[in-house]
């Protein structure tokens, strides 16, 4: 078994989590810091009934959602199969 | 008002719906006990139902395991009589998850064998890392169970009219049978059946609004900006303050993986990658339940009003509940309320089952008996200590009874993010951690988060009716976490020690090729 192939696939693994940790960070305070600091952005009526606040509320949920599904599409696909060469 | 809502509303009287379908669900869940047991025979079954859950039903009971009572009828409460402010916490609630998934399932589960302390103890001096983290986890525990067995009293009461101490003792009594006889198998399944009734309930719910509305949300919530002004659809005065915010988002954010029993549901699938798929089901699970809280709550705000569902209780919690009633009669308010019910009784099964874990895996088995006990001492072991912690789960129930004791939930999450979070993740990722570090991170941060929130105006101002407080942040996250990161970080650099940085190596390796592969 390669040490230098497994430290390679730790390098990327760990290059995709940490910039996936990231957007969730990114999305959930970047909300967070709208609504503390532009209320009134967020009062904006985009159709009758439906404010910006409550989309980008539901969008912080659907792309949570997301940035699991990205990563699990990756370690399914890339990671198992390059973990299954390296077992040989 | 009042007397007239009492006519109206039949919550808290005798309701025989909710009766029988509260009897149904005791019924089932015991009938999956007595199964389970057939199959509980070792620790293995006990703690991690033999590895034998597939990552769906995982995936269904890790949101079992997170979609409490409090979430479920708290910010349906939330959002009908503040609107939009309500939602911050439907989103709160979510964004821990995708944290979960990236940085600790996959390593948690091949690190590790039951607990969490398996994995931070993994290279590093066994007894004191196991005594560390035990802390932590007990103090999480102890604050979530608190706060679910309260919640419980004073929901059951107000929902079928039952005194406070019997509800208490109910939740109580059924929740050990769950863990003490059926071990893991048994919680889990009682997670996947509350799991699968909450989520139907609430969807239900979620319809019955729509059909009301032409089948469209901005309708629903333009008929609430109509009625109470458009300040519903916007942020209020809950975020007046945004580091009060910011910190109570990373205690909900990195809390969520630090919280014993959901880690510990890693262990029950059979490997890595099960584990990464239970978790993107959780999240989508978890997700959707939350979206539909938007629904309901704003649900209850148009057809119950906020008014009416602050006579019933000052704290809103019975919106949901109220608004089953008013759209589907006395029928549908008992399954309900059946449901969450149901949902608290799974919840603390799950939470005592992770305590007894600490008790006894990591502090009798490998600090008392030095990894020396037998498979039976072992399983023994873990059956006294459910019992022990259930009661002192009902008696601190009822210690704690007619306290506020809401802000238990948000300090456990605090705990958890700040103790338990780092020094997992320096364990798995950090090459120079060692165990005078790992055991400072663990200690300091429960001790810091505990001494913060006391001098809080959680604690000082609304809980002890002092007029100031001396700290000023409500949730200590943001000074805890990277106090905890920090002087983990410091400690081990300071105590650098050669053996524990080349068994980092094995643990590489580990972490993703998982133990068997690795022994091989």
């Amino acid at each position: 078994m390669s040490d230098a192939r497994l430290h390679q696939l730790a390098a990327t693994r760990w290059r995709l989590q940490i910039a996936l940790t990231l957007a969730m960070v990114a999305l959930y305070f970047g909300f967070i810091l709208l609504i503390a600091y532009d209320k009134e952005l967020l009062a904006r009526l985009i159709v009758p009934g439906l404010s910006l606040g409550i989309l980008l509320g539901a969008l912080v949920i659907v792309s949570s959602w997301l940035l699991t599904w990205v990563y699990v599409r990756w370690a399914n696909t890339h990671y198992d199969a390059e973990l299954d060469r390296l077992r040989g | 008002m009042l007397a007239l809502l009492q006519t109206v509303t039949r919550i808290g009287e005798p309701n025989t719906v909710a009766m029988g379908f509260f009897f149904l669900f005791i019924a089932t869940t015991l009938g999956i006990t007595w199964w389970a047991a057939r199959r509980t025979r070792t620790t293995e079954h006990f703690y991690a139902a033999g590895r034998s859950i597939s990552p769906g039903q995982n995936g269904v009971a890790l949101a079992g395991d997170y979609m409490s009572a409090a979430s479920f009828l708290g910010i349906a409460g939330l959002v009908s009589t503040t609107g939009f402010d309500g939602l911050i916490y439907s989103t709160g609630w979510l964004v821990g998850w995708p944290v979960v998934l990236f940085l600790i399932a996959e390593p948690l589960r091949n690190l590790g064998k039951y607990t969490f302390a398996d994995v931070v103890a993994v290279r590093l001096r066994q007894t004191p890392v196991r005594i560390a983290a035990a802390v932590g986890t007990l103090a999480t525990v102890s604050l979530y169970l608190i706060a679910q067995m309260v919640g419980a009293g004073g929901l059951i009461r107000l929902m079928f009219g039952i005194r406070y101490e019997a509800a208490v003792a109910t939740v109580g009594a059924a929740m050990i049978a769950y863990v003490l006889f059926g071990g893991m198998l048994a919680t889990t399944w009682v997670q996947i059946v509350k799991a699968v009734l909450l989520m139907s309930g609430a969807a239900i719910l979620a319809l019955l609004v729509l059909s009301r509305f032409h089948w469209s949300p901005a309708a629903l919530f333009a008929a609430a900006a109509d009625q109470y002004g458009a300040g519903v659809l916007a942020p209020g005065r809950l975020v007046s303050k945004p580091l009060d915010a910011v910190s109570l988002g990373l205690a909900l954010m990195f809390g969520t993986a630090g919280l014993p029993h959901i880690l510990m549901r890693f262990y029950t699938v059979p490997d890595a990658k099960s584990a990464r798929t239970s978790v993107f089901y959780a999240t989508g699970l978890i997700g959707f339940f939350y979206l539909m809280t938007f629904i309901i709550g704003f649900g209850a705000m148009v057809l119950v009003g906020p008014a009416a569902i602050k006579a019933v209780e000052p704290g809103g919690n019975m919106a949901a509940p109220l608004l089953a009633e008013f759209l589907g009669g006395t029928p549908f308010l008992g399954f309900i309320a059946a449901v969450a019910f149901a949902t608290i009784l799974a919840v603390v099964a799950g939470l005592t089952l992770s305590g007894a874990a600490a008790l006894s895996h990591d502090l009798w088995v490998s600090v008392v008996r030095k990894e020396l006990a037998g498979a039976d001492e072992q399983l023994k072991v873990a059956r006294i200590a459910t019992v022990g912690l259930g009661i002192l789960g009902v008696l601190l129930g009822i210690t704690f009874k007619g306290q506020n004791v809401a802000f238990m939930v948000g300090l456990a999450f605090a705990i958890a993010a700040s103790a338990n979070f780092p020094a997992l993740v320096l364990s798995i990722f950090w090459r120079r951690y060692t165990t005078a570090g790992a055991v400072t991170s663990m200690v300091l941060g429960t001790l810091s988060t505990l001494v913060l929130i006391y001098l809080s105006p959680t604690l000082q101002i609304d809980v002890l009716k002092h007029p100031t407080a001396w700290f000023p942040l409500r949730n200590p996250a943001l000074v805890t976490m990277p106090l905890s990161f920090l002087s983990g970080i410091v400690v081990s650099l300071l105590t650098a020690n050669q053996e524990e940085k080349l068994g980092f190596d094995g643990v590489a390796r580990r972490m993703h090729l998982g133990a068997a592969e690795v022994k091989g």
